[in-house]
């Protein structure tokens, strides 16, 4: 990408440059005057150029000034550079009225603009970007109803810790607070599911914010940050002068963490007769899957997933078990029971895993490790807090634990399978059981696909088949639950991934919500193979209201599209699946047509997933279809 | 168990901050129950004290989330601290001729001002701790109390031990950080 000329070098003379960009004429440099010279630098007509965002002039000898004239560049102009030096090549968003100033620049910027249907598919796909590539997500909309839009997409990402940072316009300055024509208070509105928010009131602080809003969006716990802008500063002009990160006495996160509690976890480790790791998003956000694998092999200690922990050690290792919580595997909330220890990385106890916190883990000393301290002893007491970076504190521990093997205690935990479960599974029916669709999924893309999912039932079914084995091929909203996540995260990572196999599965209500996406994908040109688990229901609710309300069925039947046709008039292919032989040839199919597949399973309406721990129940009071006796 | 604590929080002086301490309490359930926000003896840094209400571990938890934002520069709670916690009232009394030398004289027990009178009314201010505040206003509720002001507890605690925004370089560089973009 080209913004124009390089800062250039003038004589003592002042000088006006005029430069062409693209075709378009942009103003450079202004006039400047040494200050030796008792003259006053000349500055352009514009309100933001100040004496402050003036070059810094330097003497030469014998009357020879060689001044640094920098370019002068709109504030919209700013945005894109600021954006470029952090690396941006991917931006997700939605034009309207307060950033067409910013749209204007757009054209000229050195990344890509991808225009979802939705501000919050915007926000969602900047979310599966970020977790997919590792790499800060960025979306940007509009004031008002654009801004508003993307409030779901940065809770999701704020409960979830991933790195994004939206750029919204703002009315211009004097209209604020005067109730203007798409005028809402963003700032205020995403205080609480933020990271951090500005409200930009200079030009000159544009690029310095942009700057810090990256470095706090990925340092420390990532989180979502987002910079409003007014109108008129995107209109302003200044000499552009890169953002440096200001130092922010508030902001201190601790990523090395305290070697006494360091060493009182390793002993905790050493001494367990019964322990058990309890992995978490943190060991991805913190790219210490290595360091995790390398820890758990030397102590033995069996691996429970959160349901955003999984990845982070390959699910086809002995020493793991799979997902634990609400909608766990038996054996994996049978051995957090038993476990004398349970060693939490970057996990931050939340309900779904937890169960009733009181009959969480009851006989196991507690380790936790988190960046944020705030998470120690928030929902679980916790006997040996270690706060610091995963990576770091996984370094630390693997050269102080004992290596170990747990024989014993794992063929304990195996033996709390459900065997009569398992054998269920096995049994393959007529229509294909929602697991087998999953299953076939993994096996068909050898587990190295990419998969975004909705919110739901399919989502659990997702998380308990897919048997994940690499990192940061999971995308899932854990936390806020955003239902239309699955397709918007879908294409987030497939644009920043586009040599990876990616499949978006999702039911037929969440879909339901996102399914305009499917015109960004065309738009793009890219290939996400989509999967609707088409039960007819509101899948999950249904199933509550099943086993806790006396299967009151209250507004959970809906209805929809023929998918299959609704994918050929976006110009994508979509396939139906109705019985167990179609299955495999139908998911075939899907991953050698080119673009975009919807392929439609059409499943038991009334499938539960199993086991399901009740809302406010202990993890080991499960409910299962199949007892063992 | 849930009782009073009283917390100083140092902040960066920045638009929009009361709003974040007071949306984060709010969004967590914290009670407050007075919150003053004042300059403290650097620039660019604002003192408030909050007192709040909630057992040992909901107020160390609110610590926690409060150093999550990022104006906020030290959190410290002086609950179990030998501390000296006033607070400022003006209050106007309804008083006619009668009743006006039995106020004052309550006025007087107190250390509080008169501020002004009218035939039926005496306006007082009275600084202090707060329990005596609240003995003053339980004085004077005998009378009527026809309007009232307090503007909540400011805290330091006793001795030479200081609080500060620790970290901190200096109050002039700090105001220049702010200037110098």
């Amino acid at each position: 990408m080209c913004w124009g000329p390089q800062p250039l070098k003038s004589g003592s003379k002042s000088k006006e440059i005029k430069h062409r960009v693209n075709g378009l004429p942009a103003i450079l440099g202004g006039r400047f005057t040494s200050r030796d010279n008792g003259t006053v630098a000349e500055k352009e007509q514009t309100m933001a150029t100040t004496e402050a965002t003036l070059p810094k002039l330097s003497n030469g000898l014998n009357g020879h000034i060689e001044e640094i004239a920098a370019v002068e560049l709109t504030g919209a102009e700013i945005v894109c550079k600021a954006l470029e030096a952090e690396g941006v090549d991917i931006v997700f968003g939605y034009p309207g009225g307060a950033v067409i100033p910013l749209y204007d620049a757009l054209p000229r910027a050195g990344f890509h603009h991808v225009l979802t249907r939705f501000e919050q598919w915007a926000a969602l796909a900047a979310d599966g970007y970020a977790r997919a590539t590792g790499k800060v997500g960025v979306c940007m909309a509009t004031s008002g109803p654009g801004a508003t839009n993307l409030v779901t997409g940065l809770a999701n990402a704020q409960l979830d810790s991933v790195p994004v940072v939206a750029i919204t316009g703002q009315v211009v300055q004097p209209l604020i607070g005067k109730d203007a024509f798409q005028e809402c208070d963003i700032t205020g509105i995403t205080l609480p599911v933020t990271k951090h928010n500005y409200l930009v009131t200079r030009i000159q602080d544009i690029a310095p914010t942009i700057k810090e809003a990256f470095y706090l969006a990925k340092s420390g716990r990532p989180g979502p940050v987002l910079v409003d802008i007014p109108k008129s500063l995107f209109v302003s002009r200044m000499i552009y002068k890169p953002g440096k990160l200001r130092d922010r006495r508030g902001y201190q996160p601790t990523t090395s963490p305290n070697m006494r509690q360091v060493k009182l976890a390793a002993e905790a480790m050493n001494k367990a007769e019964k322990p058990i790791f309890m992995a978490g998003h943190g060991i991805l956000l913190s790219g210490a899957e290595e360091s995790f694998a390398a820890l758990v092999e030397k102590t033995g200690i069996p691996v429970a997933f959160t349901l955003l922990g999984q990845g982070s050690y390959p699910e086809s290792q002995p020493l793991a078990l799979g997902l634990m919580g609400m909608h766990g595997h038996r054996e994996v909330n049978k051995a957090l029971d038993e476990a004398d220890l349970l060693v939490n990385i970057g996990a931050r106890f939340d309900d779904r895993a937890t169960g009733k916190v009181s009959g969480f883990a009851p006989n196991a000393k507690i380790v936790h490790v988190d960046i944020d301290p705030a998470e120690i002893g928030k929902n679980v007491e916790t006997k040996v807090p270690v706060v610091g970076d995963a990576k770091e504190v996984l370094d630390l521990l693997v050269d102080l634990v004992d290596e170990r093997r747990h024989d014993e205690w794992i063929s304990w935990i195996e033996s709390q399978r459900n065997f009569v479960l398992e054998a269920a599974l096995e049994d393959r029916p007529e229509t294909p059981e929602p697991y087998t669709i999953i299953k076939a999924i993994a096996e068909a893309t050898r587990g190295k696909a990419i998969y975004a999912t909705d919110v739901g039932q399919h989502q659990m079914w997702a998380a308990q088949h897919l048997g994940l084995d690499h990192p940061n091929n999971w995308l899932t909203s854990g936390g806020l639950g955003t239902m239309g996540y699955g397709l918007p995260a879908a294409v987030g990572a497939k644009i920043g991934c586009p040599d990876k196999e990616v499949w978006a599965i999702c039911g037929d209500g969440g879909f339901q919500m996102s399914l305009n996406e499917l015109a960004t994908c065309v738009q793009e040109g890219i290939d996400v193979k989509i999967a609707v688990l088409n039960n007819g229901y509101l899948g999950m609710v249904r199933q509550w209201q099943d086993l806790f309300h006396g299967k009151n069925y209250s507004e959970v039947k809906i209805n929809g599209p023929d998918f299959v046709k609704l994918a050929e008039a976006y110009g994508v292919t979509g396939i139906r699946v109705e019985t167990d032989a179609e299955l495999l040839p139908a998911i075939q199919r899907a991953r050698e047509t080119p673009g975009t597949v919807v392929v439609e399973f059409i499943i038991e309406p009334e499938a539960n997933v199993w086991p399901i721990v009740p809302q406010g129940a202990s993890n080991s009071e499960m409910l299962h279809q199949y007892e063992d006796k | 168990m849930k009782r009073q604590h009283t917390l100083i929080v140092m902040v960066e002086d920045h638009p929009g901050v009361l709003n974040r301490v007071v949306s984060l309490l709010r969004r967590r359930s914290f009670n407050i129950d007075s919150i003053t926000v004042g300059h403290s003896e650097q620039t660019g840094v604002s003192r408030m004290t909050i007192v709040v209400r909630g057992t040992d571990a909901d107020i160390e938890q609110a610590g926690k989330q409060l150093y999550k934002l990022m104006e906020v520069l030290k959190v410290v709670d002086l609950t179990d601290q030998p501390v000296i916690a006033h607070e400022m009232m003006i209050v106007k009394v309804a008083a006619k001729a009668q009743q006006r030398q039995e106020v004052l004289l309550i006025a007087q027990m107190f250390n509080a001002r008169v501020l002004d009178a009218s035939p039926n009314t005496i306006m007082i201010e009275a600084t202090g701790p707060v329990e005596q505040i609240e003995s003053l206003l339980q004085m004077l509720r005998a009378f009527g109390i026809r309007e009232l002001a307090r503007t909540g507890a400011i805290a330091m605690s006793k001795g030479s031990g200081i609080i500060t925004s620790k970290g901190l370089t200096g109050a002039d560089q700090y105001a220049g950080s702010a200037a110098a973009d």
